[in-house]
């Protein structure tokens, strides 16, 4: 159920941050719904082959974020949070948002014209759907 | 009830040519420890002390409640050790010894050593001297895992395996650790394997101990920043520099105390901060251990 959790050797980023990545894809895709309860930190570490402690540094950040709920001596659920879709395209809002203005700095636009592009698309989207 | 399963104080130990120096140790249960050091850096004296192979000239070692070495023959019950120098009974076959095993340790789990058998692909009727390497490693292995034992010891359980066999074992120690009251202490000087699966790290370097943490603070606060000077800016003085490499307008710093906050306090400072590379175990105990050694140096 849990195993197809992928730890990449050759990724760049720090283990905890690929398996955070990882749980709230499986959370935005409804692999592991609202509520239900998911892989204790020690069961995890154990399929994953990686410390235990890595684990807990997840979990203990995507508490932080809202994402899951850990109970004492309970074991961890997904957030019964309604807002935890918002909250995720959020964060994909913001990293394509980074990326345009790397673009438009490329390209020399003023954050002014980069707006003014943004607002066009937005346009051209609300006329479409009218 | 005592939660450390390892407990090292002040233990030192005095070879002619080789000193284990004023060694403190702490291994909560339940937790893997990787001890990582170079060859001949003390790994192996510190495992013999802890298991009452060689006894300190000082200092207190308690393992598993039990003092050591005056208590270790009731510490070995629950003590599994694994070393390179296994002598294993050659002209015996592995089921010979699997029932020597069960013979002595009343806790020894025989469903656990036929799953073990079909994990490690081992065939319990060949003889021990028929064996590869890796086989040999995998039977001692066996022989230790399935008495149950609430510390296992391993002295450089993954050297000389294949990949496929490191894997293997690796997926076998951390399923050991799926029952939170045991504990592992390894040495090993393949920093990926102790990347991978410890809780707690341990650098060893000329018989001391050089650095001891948690896994995740050693990966958060090692990092390399790769700057740019601007013409007239010297290298900024940063907070916990161990190492300052690169040249003229091009430094490269690399600090144990990172803080993001650094990166805006080396642009005020007139470097623009080019990169921040994480580090691997590796290359963290790596600039460790140099920067240690210039320091007895000056």
């Amino acid at each position: 159920m849990h195993s197809d959790l992928v730890i990449s050797q050759t990724d760049g980023r720090p283990m905890y941050l690929q398996i955070m990545d990882q749980i709230r894809q499986r959370i935005a895709v409804g692999d592991w719904e609202q509520g239900k309860e998911i892989p204790s930190i020690r069961q995890l570490a154990v399929t994953l082959r990686v410390s235990v402690i890595t684990v807990k540094r997840a979990y203990m950040e995507l508490e932080r974020d809202g994402i899951i709920v850990t109970q004492q001596g309970k074991g961890s659920i997904v957030a019964p949070n309604p807002r935890l879709g918002a909250k995720l395209y959020d964060e994909e809002l913001a990293k394509h948002i980074n990326r345009v203005a790397q673009l438009g700095e490329l390209l020399g636009l003023t954050p002014k014209e980069l707006a003014s592009r943004v607002r066009e698309a937005a346009d051209r989207l609300t006329k479409e759907y009218s | 009830m005592n939660d450390l399963s390892v407990h090292f104080e002040g233990v030192s130990k005095i070879y002619p040519h080789f000193t284990l120096d004023d060694v403190s140790l702490e291994l909560p249960a339940g937790t893997i420890m990787g001890l990582i050091g170079a060859n001949g850096a003390g790994k192996s004296t510190t495992i013999r002390i802890l298991m009452g192979l060689v006894h300190q000239d000082r200092g207190r070692v308690l393992v598993l409640g039990r003092e050591m070495p005056r208590e270790q023959a009731a510490a070995k019950l629950d003590i599994g050790f694994v070393s390179e120098d296994m002598r294993l009974y050659g002209p015996a076959t592995l089921a010979w010894h699997m029932n020597f095993v069960q013979s002595i340790y009343p806790k020894w789990d025989q469903p656990y050593a036929e799953t073990l058998l079909r994990r490690f692909d081992l065939k319990p009727r060949q003889k021990i001297k028929g064996l590869s390497h890796g086989q040999r490693v995998k039977a001692a292995l066996l022989l230790a895992l399935a008495r149950r034992p609430r510390l296992l010891v391993l002295d450089e359980p993954t050297t000389g395996l294949d990949p496929v066999a490191r894997q293997e074992v690796l997926g076998e120690l951390m399923a050991v650790l799926a029952d939170e009251d045991r504990t592992i202490l390894f040495s090993s000087h393949n920093t990926l394997d102790v990347e991978q699966i410890s809780d707690q790290i341990t650098f060893i370097d000329r018989g001391r101990i050089i650095a001891s943490d948690n896994k995740e603070i050693f990966l958060d606060r090692w990092r390399r920043l790769r700057l740019v000077l601007s013409p007239e800016a010297d290298v900024p003085s940063l907070p916990g520099v161990v190492e300052v490499g690169g040249s003229g307008r091009l430094p490269v710093l690399v600090t144990n105390r990172f803080d993001p906050a650094m990166v805006s306090a080396c642009n005020d400072a007139g470097a623009t901060v080019q990169a921040v590379d994480p580090m691997t175990l590796e290359e963290i105990f790596v600039a460790n251990v140099h920067s240690r050694r210039e320091k007895q140096i000056v």
